[in-house]
């Protein structure tokens, strides 16, 4: 039993929030359908995209020894920039095919954000904590002047067709979700950049001695993550329409939540894409079902903070050899 | 002096879930006495340094100080007892003052909590006195050398009256001419009549400080002996259940061409015009005080630091080289000083630790090939006979015998010419020492060019062809294996020119 909740205490505990919120459903909830249906589930899983699709980035990067703080604001600003660069007069006569210049643009732009914090980190040395935290008031200073304190909106059907679209009932953002979460997946556990982003993160020093480029791998990384925040935006916004200029925030704390609840550690060398969609959903489940059971947002946040003390706590202690560390 | 221990430790057991760590262990010293506890790593030695600290509490079993019952809730409290501790990583703050780290915890007080410095500085400066050093006590830390920081270390131990004092490998980072120092000191505790414990790997030591050996091995007690009446065999014999592999012997280098010449290189002040060879099929030993500039010699042959002066020739050919990347690409390799901190990666497995450097390579389409790597894997580790489990098992969980050899392994893969291996058995055992050092010779007859630096002067002589001395970043002589002795490598590192041949 040890060794598996070591491995997947996640799973454990998301299995446990099923249970939990089934039983507590039937005599709390007021609406008369299970917490286990169906749709409910699936819904569950399209409103853990947006977060979850950026959670796998920040994973890798935290695996690779940094942060990044600045995804909320990078979030914002690429749903700015898909929404209004479909509005452009140059891309006037483009039809539809200007949803796809704009998730482009957006994505693009994702990618530049991130290489601009990748290279500020691999070139100066400054801890990545202080590089995306200067650099998530700077996006987020970014987003604010392009169009004030106003909403920038675009409504266009044949996005939001295909946004909302489904196979089998699974929408867009669920398989965009779960596609991404395979592939990060099998970049680092399959490929020669996982191996190295793990090995960095674990240990530099011997990294750089084993002549591996240290700094490309971590710009490589950021590019990633700035990548999935625009992806994440581009999912979220293409059905909505019409983004707020502080749209996205907090969205970093909530992404770090939810990969360290998932096991990945902050100093870097140890974690699992696999386990932070886990912790994605467990989240979400959290949400739902404390929202099922009738608490309001204030109890679902005191509850989540609650809980992510206690699961890294329990964490601590099944991974803790016998009693042999320093008491501090 | 009396009859009474001044620490005695009766059948002590402590288990961990699996692991019987200590089973009924029973060691004394007495006053006035040097006791060295020796045992392979993972015989228990740590386990009852702890218990004897208060870090862990024991299962069963007793500890008695002047033969009073004692249990040790903390090492504070410990401490308060009499029964001190010189750890082997020293725990000090390098940004306070050496008085500061000598009190730390507890300063001398005013009222309102002030601290009281006067006072502070005053029995500071009296205890460094007595362990006669010539440094103020106002010294930041950070600014002392290793051997100092050793001292304070030392100054710690002696602010309360010390019945026991516990050296847990105090010379893993001093060298030769600073254990004379630090064994000054134990004599000095000696003679005041406090109990010592010793914990070394060095038999070397073991022999010249102490008066009694005991040994221990596999969580058990396996005797004591009286360090005059032994030799180094029985000692072995003792600690490791059987007798030493032999080392084989030197068997004098066929040496090859050239394959690596360094002119007048320099780095700043870290060394200075820095000449020598090394022939393929030889083994190069590096001797000298540390901070003599050995392993920054090796930094910048492996890349890590930029020289100011010099030339670097790989095979007659001038190469500059300006990262590991680079390094590597030419073929030499580095078996770092800090095994854990800059060899390996803890974290990760065996088999991934060794293809390290190479991962690039072993892909098969988008992907890392484990075949491959798994083949490269199972080559080394029975080439070098690494004993683990399974390519999956932690390399953190290897002997540091083993651990060594990965690094090795990882790259005698990348088929290098020149190897550097920089404190090749450092905090490696007795029974895995030989097994390294035979693993060099091997080496250097496979046609491998080998450097090898070390801060044990047996160790260089052991397994070098020739022997280079350095003192402040000079190369003061080389000698080759015929006309190199003790005491002629001793002086040369002392800075010592001497043109005479022993």
């Amino acid at each position: 039993m040890k060794p598996y909740l070591k491995q997947s205490a996640i799973w454990g505990f998301v299995v446990l929030e099923l249970i939990f919120f089934s039983v507590a459903g039937e005599f709390l909830s007021l609406s008369d359908k299970a917490f286990m249906d169906l749709d409910n589930m699936l819904l569950l899983f399209k409103q853990s995209a947006p977060i979850g699709i950026i959670a796998l980035g920040m994973t890798v990067v935290m695996i690779n020894g940094n942060i990044d703080l600045s995804v909320g604001a990078i979030f914002a600003l690429c749903a700015i920039i898909m929404l209004d660069s479909m509005k452009w007069p140059i891309f006037a006569g483009l039809g539809d095919w200007v949803i796809l210049v704009g998730w482009l643009l957006a994505l693009l732009s994702g990618m530049v954000l991130g290489l601009i914090n990748g290279l500020i980190v691999w070139k100066t040395g400054v801890d990545a904590f202080i590089v995306t935290l200067g650099s998530m008031l700077g996006y987020r200073g970014l987003v604010f002047m392009y169009n004030g304190e106003n909403p920038t909106s675009n409504l266009n059907w044949t996005m939001v067709d295909i946004a909302e679209a489904d196979i089998l009932g699974i929408e867009t953002p669920t398989i965009v979700f779960v596609i991404c979460t395979i592939l990060v997946w099998l970049l680092m556990t399959r490929t020669v950049h996982g191996r190295n982003a793990y090995a960095i993160g674990d240990n530099r020093e011997a990294a750089v001695n084993a002549g591996i480029r240290v700094g490309p791998h971590m710009v490589w990384n950021f590019v990633l993550i700035g990548f999935l925040a625009a992806l994440s935006a581009v999912v979220f916004y293409s059905a909505s329409g019409s983004v707020n200029p502080n749209d996205g925030t907090l969205y970093e704390l909530w992404v770090i939540t939810a990969v360290v609840l998932g096991g990945t550690k902050l100093t870097g060398g140890s974690g699992s894409v696999i386990a932070t969609f886990g912790g994605v959903i467990a989240i979400q489940l959290l949400r739902k079902g404390l929202g099922h059971i009738g608490a309001d947002t204030a109890m679902v946040n005191l509850v989540i903070g609650l809980i992510l003390i206690a699961v890294l706590f329990l964490d601590r202690q099944l991974n803790r050899k016998g009693k042999e560390e320093l008491r501090t | 002096m009396t009859d009474i221990p001044a620490l005695r430790l009766q059948d002590i057991v402590k288990t961990f879930p699996g692991v019987r760590a200590l089973d009924g262990v029973s060691f004394q010293v007495m006053p006035g006495e040097v006791h060295a506890l020796l045992g392979e790593n993972g015989a228990g030695k740590s386990t009852l340094m702890k218990v004897l600290g208060g870090i862990h509490q024991p299962d069963e079993g007793k500890i008695f100080i002047a033969e009073q019952p004692a249990i040790m809730k903390s090492p504070l409290d410990a401490k308060s007892k009499g029964v001190v501790f010189i750890h082997q990583e020293l725990s000090l703050a390098d940004e306070l003052s050496a008085a500061e780290n000598i009190y730390l915890g507890e300063l001398p007080r005013k009222s309102f909590g002030r601290v009281d410095w006067k006072t502070l500085y005053e029995k500071s400066d009296a205890i460094l006195a007595r362990l006669k050093c010539s440094f103020d006590s106002r010294k930041l830390v950070g600014d002392l050398s290793i051997a100092n920081k050793q001292m304070v270390e030392i100054a710690r131990a002696l602010t309360v009256d010390a019945k026991a004092v516990i050296f847990d490998e105090p010379t893993a980072s001093l060298t030769d001419a600073e254990k004379v120092v630090l064994f000054d000191v134990i004599n000095d505790l000696r003679s005041d009549g406090v109990g010592v414990v010793y914990i070394s790997h060095r038999m070397d030591e073991i022999f010249t400080i102490s008066d009694k050996i005991s040994v221990l091995r596999d969580g058990s007690y396996r005797g004591s002996l009286v360090t005059a009446d032994t030799d180094e065999d029985e000692v072995t014999k003792l600690m490791i259940g059987r007798s030493l592999d032999s080392e084989n012997p030197i068997v004098p280098a066929k040496k090859g061409p050239i394959a690596l010449e360094v002119q007048g290189l320099s780095c700043g002040d870290l060394f200075q015009n820095v000449s020598f060879k090394v022939h393929e099929g030889e083994v190069v030993g590096f001797y000298g005080l540390v901070g003599a500039g050995r392993t920054e010699i090796a930094e910048t042959l492996f890349g890590l630091r930029a020289p100011s002066a010099g030339k670097i020739l790989l095979e007659g050919k001038e190469v500059k080289i300006a990262s590991p990347i680079e390094a590597i690409g030419h073929g030499i390799s580095l078996v770092p000083e800090d095994r854990k901190g800059q060899g390996l990666v803890l974290g990760m497995n065996c088999k991934d630790n060794m293809t390290l450097p190479q991962i690039s390579d072993l892909t098969a389409g988008p992907f890392v090939s484990d075949g491959a790597e798994v083949a490269i894997f199972d080559q080394y580790r029975d080439r070098l006979q690494i004993k683990t489990p399974g390519w999956r098992q932690k390399v953190g969980n290897l002997s540091g015998g083993n651990q060594q050899k990965i690094v090795i392994g990882k790259w005698l893969s990348m088929a290098p010419k020149v190897l550097i291996v920089d404190e090749p058995t450092r905090g490696i055992d007795v029974g895995s020492k030989a097994e390294i050092h035979n693993l060099i010779r091997d080496l250097a007859s496979q046609g491998y060019a080998v450097i090898v630096i070390s801060s044990e002067m047996p160790e260089v002589l052991r397994v070098s062809d020739r022997v280079v001395a350095m003192f402040h970043g000079e190369i003061i002589r080389e000698f080759t294996s015929d006309e190199v002795n003790e005491d002629n490598l001793v002086q040369a590192i002392s800075g010592i020119r001497t043109t005479k041949v022993a």
